[in-house]
């Protein structure tokens, strides 16, 4: 692998209909790092993930993924949506969701087959959710469904994993689970960005954050960047009824 | 049954088949509505298209249906990305707005025509059997067979070659491109199916029973099973058996075969609706009411524990003041306790009740899952 950073953006600006949803982003982010983007509602959190994966045009700037654009290094990236993106009444179940992850290295036309059933099993096994794998996913608890995205974007086998609010509305247990999975896939070599809306758990849970709101308002390691100050220029003076961060950590 | 009989019956079952199939993935995608849209609007594809080839029965019309048809899809779609309207109240403007033009064009244009409204609306089956194909002479059969049996093919070789791909971008279209598979792409290509279908089928069965084929069964289908590959097999079934019964029943009643067989779907969908195994109505309600007596006879159960060998057992263990404690009302406490010793879970001695092993053990693991 290169010894490029893992996303690297430069003057990035997204815009919906002339209001801009990202101004001028200059971010990069270091292979094998565990990385939060926190920000209020609205800040473009969500958007910046997708301009990295190019599925929104920015109107200026570009977005390179280990030292390629996108298209070249689509099979290294692994994407886990909000869990709200989906229709979870989709007539399939967990096991058939994990194998989508697989079918970019199968490509068009081919089915997946017994190796790629077992791969997906095994996947399933380390988010601790292998006896649902016939569930039916209309059937699942909202932390059962995080899981299998999880598991989903694990069978990629990915060199950095984008993350969107993995732990909103998940219990305690799988919360848990996920924190396991990504300090185990960090210490794979892989890299990993995650949105995160807890201020509580975030210093706890990461080694580097992006403050964003729409304009980049801080980034690198959380010791350095996750202060009272820049969390209030990020939030405006909607924080003060946290603990500063160095109580939180 | 006469032959005329049975080509009638076979073209309405491939019609059935043809539209399942593309319907089952308006339905998941939730964009039922897309297929009245395509099948209306069509019209004047078709109209625009015999004005340049002069012939009714080209391959051209279908071609220029097809465009029309998607040219609604994309009309809808940049409508609703102005987000000025909904996508609804935007199908509701584009679609009667091409379908008028077609309408007019007919009326000024093409009033010496065989382009007969009536028959766009409602189709007419019956007059399948004219149309024949012919080759050197030989009678091949109704041409509208063989039109649908084609549209109904290529429906099938689509969905069987692009299933995966389909699959996933209709569950989540954001990974489908991540992933390098052209959601977009795929879209139109189903668009262009369903307004090729929606052409062909309406010679034979007009737009509205175009609609109620693309939509009727699947959504019916969809109540019956869980799984994706099932409901697209048993929307074909349930299509082709709703075109054959609507067949017999206009036999019977003397009346539109189009209009039987949509009133046949729409029959179809009550009794899954209302019996389909686990998402019908009264399966449901069965389900419900027999998880509000669990979950009773649980009280019931957890209040005798509670209370098990306390000096106010007596007093609160009393049959008859049960409904009092629990806020029951004497019958329902009643029943409750009748089903609770039929499962050997209470029973009676001394005035009042006491648990069983059977049932002290449901009320201990109920306090620790619950």
């Amino acid at each position: 692998m290169s010894s490029s950073p893992a996303i690297t953006v430069r003057d990035l600006t997204v815009a919906y209909r002339e209001s801009p949803v990202l101004w001028d982003i200059d971010w990069t982010v270091e292979q094998q790092d565990l990385v939060a983007i926190a920000g209020p509602n609205g800040a473009g959190k969500t958007t910046l993930l997708k301009a990295v994966m190019d599925l929104v045009d920015p109107v200026a700037g570009q977005v390179r993924v280990l030292g390629e654009p996108y298209r070249a290094v689509r099979d290294q990236v692994g994407y886990v949506p909000q869990r709200g993106s989906v229709d979870w009444d989709f007539p399939t179940n967990v096991l058939d969701v994990v194998l989508m992850g697989l079918y970019g290295k199968l490509g068009w036309f081919r089915q997946p087959g017994a190796e790629e059933r077992a791969t997906a099993r095994e996947a399933l096994a380390q988010v601790g959710i292998e006896d649902l794998a016939d569930r039916q996913i209309s059937e699942l608890s909202g932390g059962q469904q995080q899981r299998t995205f999880l598991a989903r974007a694990l069978v990629q086998d990915a060199a950095l994993y984008l993350m969107d609010e993995p732990f909103q509305g998940v219990d305690a247990t799988t919360e848990r689970t996920i924190i396991d999975l990504l300090r185990d896939l960090q210490a794979d070599g892989k890299t990993l960005v995650v949105v995160h809306h807890d201020l509580q758990t975030l210093p706890e849970y990461f080694d580097s954050v992006l403050l964003l709101n729409v304009r980049r308002m801080a980034s690198g390691p959380v010791e350095e960047t996750f202060t009272d100050e820049n969390l209030r220029r990020t939030y405006g003076g909607r924080v003060g009824f946290l603990h500063p961060p160095s109580e939180a950590s | 049954m006469t032959i005329t009989q049975l080509e009638i019956q076979l073209v309405a079952a491939v019609v059935a088949a043809a539209c399942a199939l593309p319907g089952v993935y308006l339905v998941l995608r939730g964009m039922a509505m897309m297929s009245d849209a395509i099948s209306h609007s069509i019209l004047p594809g078709i109209v625009v298209a015999f004005f340049l080839v002069e012939n009714l029965n080209s391959p051209l019309l279908i071609v220029g249906a097809a465009l029309t048809g998607l040219l609604t899809v994309v009309l809808v779609e940049l409508l609703t990305d102005t987000r000025l309207v909904k996508e609804d109240a935007a199908i509701g403007i584009v679609f009667p707005a091409l379908f008028s033009l077609g309408v007019i064009l007919i009326a000024r244009y093409a009033g010496d025509v065989h382009l007969d409204l009536d028959a766009v609306l409602l189709g007419e089956l019956a007059f399948a059997p004219f149309n024949r194909l012919e080759i050197a002479g030989h009678d091949l059969g109704p041409q509208g067979l063989y039109a649908m049996g084609a549209v109904g093919l290529l429906n099938l070789g689509f969905i069987l070659l692009f299933y995966k791909e389909l699959k996933l971008a209709t569950f989540d279209a954001a990974l489908a491109t991540t992933l390098g598979f052209a959601p977009v792409a795929l879209h139109y290509a189903l668009m262009a199916l369903v307004s090729v279908t929606a052409v062909a089928a309406f010679d034979a069965v007009g737009a509205i029973l175009v609609v109620a084929l693309i939509v009727g069964p699947p959504a019916s289908a969809r109540l019956l099973t869980d799984r994706l590959g099932l409901t697209l097999v048993l929307s074909v079934v349930l299509g082709v058996a709703c075109a054959i019964s609507g067949y017999w029943l206009a036999h019977v009643l003397d009346a539109s075969i189009a209009g039987s067989i949509a009133t046949m779907v729409g029959g179809c969908f009550t009794a899954c609706y209302l019996f389909a195994p686990t998402h019908g109505l009264v399966a449901q309600y069965l389900m419900r009411r027999e998880r509000r007596w669990t979950f009773a006879r649980k009280v019931l159960v957890i209040h005798l524990l509670q209370h098990e060998g306390l000096p106010e057992a007596t007093r609160e263990c009393r049959v008859d003041h049960l409904q009092e404690h629990l806020s029951w009302t004497a019958s329902f406490a009643r029943q409750v306790v009748a089903q609770a010793e039929d499962q050997a879970l209470v029973r009676r001695g001394e005035g009042r009740l006491w648990l069983t092993p059977a049932g002290r053990a449901l009320a201990q693991e109920a306090v620790v899952h619950t």
